[in-house]
């Protein structure tokens, strides 16, 4: 029988006549295999780009933050370009696995799993960079949280900074428990394949002895819809609040309302961009292409279509402002964005995440493993810029003239931040070793097998 | 490990029987359901949408959960906020008032969601009886491709409602057989490890 939901899905989600029992060996099989050779190669990579990172900050931790590029006016730096960075790709995860399941779009259970790893191990890697900007994160990691102190002092709870705090770890806090609850009956299918015993000991705890009950079922999937109904909010929310960093100063170029929903539809664009760079690879090196289908990665490049047009209308709103405002601050702040010391940075940003993906209106270059792959990193590149944007030229130029200077980043900022992706991709491998990729159980509900009702 | 106990001495979990596919296991619970058996659950290795109709389960009292949390969450955002703020230091800032209720906005959201967030999650937990530690799966092939339906004695000392069907287990099995079941066999309560 045909249900609703199949004559707006005509094309089947999982391809190659695929049993339940083939989703479960397909998907289980890298998790329970020796790490290939690819995987070791990658891995071992990622550590030595994270050891370059690692060591360039304790080299700046003892001499001080003097190493990096800041100066006066410029005191935020590749730093907070980068965590603005990472928090923004996480927010495609949440989308994926929390406002595409409220919207009842079943194709998304091929690629929540691993969109949401990707929220969590970018969020971990974002919240490195307020730490370590502070130059002595072990002071930074007890001032930033309200509890009695021998200070006698309160955080400021009329900042911007500190509702970052809340919004940043709430996020965190709730994407890692739904991560968790999805990956419960997956866990439970790992613990009932085990055949080595530590193996099995290990996937019971994990599981929490889940049996597929449906007494359990019925509680399990109100509790999913419910964090679902909860992270939509939160996650438009969170880089709301990041944009509030900029939006609540009073610096031209920053002082705007359209900040919060420019933020996230840039989050919403940056962090497609990056779980298809992910899925590309990942589909290739475990032979999951009878799951993370063509089908799927068109709607996915659709997305970041649609998100990058946002963001530049979102750019040429802030423009069309400025000069309609009449301020001169913020005029000339926009006109030495796109034509000043810092028109390289703009014209990539605009390049990369405007005029480049236009390519997607073609059918065929969206269904275009080859390109996707590109495009997807052309729009990492550019969102990473749209944010040293932001920061560097509002900052470099301020209501002063005479204290006017230009921030040129050292190998100390570009190391750290090179870092930055080793440490997430060190997550992101040790996920794909030991945890299923695919949510077993929610593929396997939307399957089509001959006794669905 | 307790594999020294017989099968024999270990209790009697009821009579497990395994169906076709979502659409058999559905149409079979119904069934079960009008039998008025005392004690039934299917075990799956995905939810099947219509079951907890099939099964008469009332509607999860979770969201009451989620709810509450949310409340204490708003409640204890505002109060921390307005008695560092305004009670236990107040401070003068950007020339706001003391109560700058609108500034403590997104603090009250955030751990708004947090605690319903938290709450649903324990919640859950609680009423599935997570971590289960004492019960183990009855077979292995459930969270891979088979749908089951047990039909056991009602636990714990509790009587059953005199329109109830008490257990028996050679009736529940040629019953789960009449139902279409493919495969029928005693299921026993066992530990994990």
């Amino acid at each position: 029988m045909a249900t609703t939901a199949d004559q707006y899905a005509p094309e089947s989600l999982v391809e190659g006549g695929k049993s339940y029992a083939d989703v479960n060996e397909d998907i289980s099989k890298p998790v329970e295999n020796f790490p290939t050779k690819k995987w070791w190669v990658c891995f071992l990579t990622a550590v030595f780009a994270f050891l370059i990172g690692a060591t360039l900050a304790a080299q700046m931790f003892m001499q001080g933050l003097g190493v990096l590029g800041l100066n006066q006016p410029n005191g935020w730096g590749t730093f907070i370009v980068t965590f603005v960075f990472w928090v923004g790709i996480g927010h495609a995860g949440t989308l994926i696995s929390a406002i595409l399941f409220l919207f009842r779009q079943k194709w998304r259970t091929a690629i929540n799993r691993s969109a949401e790893a990707m929220t969590i191990f970018a969020v971990m890697t974002a919240l490195l960079f307020p730490l370590i900007h502070t130059g002595r994160p072990w002071y930074a990691a007890f001032w930033l949280i309200p509890y009695p102190n021998q200070r006698q002092l309160w955080v400021n709870f009329r900042s911007p900074l500190l509702w970052d705090v809340f919004a940043v770890g709430t996020y965190f806090t709730i994407s890692l428990l739904f991560w968790y609850i999805g990956l419960i009956p997956d866990l439970a299918s790992l613990r009932d394949r085990a055949k080595n015993r530590i193996r099995k000991l290990l996937y019971t705890f994990l599981s929490m002895g889940w049996r597929g009950s449906n007494k359990n079922w019925s509680h399990y999937e109100v509790a999913y819809m419910l964090l679902a109904g909860l992270s939509t909010p939160l996650v438009l929310s969170v880089h709301s609040v990041v944009s509030f960093d900029f939006a609540v100063s009073n610096l031209a170029g920053w002082h705007t309302t359209i900040f919060p929903p420019y933020f996230v539809a840039g989050a919403i664009f940056s962090g497609f961009a990056m779980v298809v760079t992910l899925l590309v690879i990942m589909r290739e090196v475990f032979n999951l292409k009878a799951y993370i289908t063509l089908n799927h990665l068109e709607k996915m490049n659709k997305i970041i279509l649609a998100t990058g047009m946002m963001v530049g209308y979102a750019y040429c709103c802030e423009f069309f402002i400025a000069w309609y405002s009449g301020s001169a601050f913020e005029r000339f702040v926009f006109i030495q964005r796109a034509f000043g010391e810092y028109w390289w940075a703009y014209w990539i940003m605009f390049s990369c995440n405007v005029f480049i993906p236009q390519i997607f209106w073609i059918k065929r270059m969206r269904r275009h493993i080859g390109v996707m792959f590109v495009i997807s990193l052309f729009v990492n590149i550019g969102m990473w810029f749209e944010r040293y944007v932001i920061v560097v030229t509002s900052l470099n130029q301020d209501f002063l003239p005479s204290s006017w200077a230009l921030y040129i980043p050292t190998w100390f900022d570009w190391g750290i931040v090179f870092g930055s992706f080793g440490f997430f991709f060190i997550w992101f491998l040790l996920f794909v070793r030991a945890l299923p990729s695919l949510a077993m159980a929610e593929v396997k509900g939307v399957m089509e097998t001959g006794n669905e009702h | 490990m307790s594999t020294e106990n017989t099968k024999n001495e270990t209790k009697l979990a009821g009579v497990i029987g395994f169906f076709k596919g979502p659409a058999d296991t559905l149409k079979a619970m119904e069934k079960v359901r009008d039998a008025r058996w005392e004690n039934y659950d299917s075990f799956t290795p995905f939810p099947i949408h219509g079951m907890d109709e099939a099964m008469g389960l009332r509607r999860s009292i979770l969201p009451w959960f989620t709810f509450l949390g949310g409340l204490a969450g708003a409640t204890i955002g505002f109060s921390l906020q307005y008695w560092t703020s305004a009670i236990d230091w107040p401070l003068i800032v950007g020339g706001k008032p003391m109560n700058s209720w609108p500034a403590f906005v997104p603090v009250m959201f955030e751990l708004t969601i947090l605690l319903a967030g938290l709450s649903t999650v324990f919640g859950m937990f609680a009423l599935n009886r997570l971590p289960n530690t004492k019960k183990a799966a009855f077979d292995p092939s459930i969270t891979r491709d088979r749908f089951a339906i047990v039909i056991g004695p009602k636990e714990g000392t509790s009587k059953g409602s005199s329109d109830e069907k008490p257990f028996d287990a050679s009736e529940a099995e040629s019953f789960l057989k009449s139902l279409g079941a493919q495969e029928v066999k005693p299921v026993y309560d066992e530990g994990w490890f």
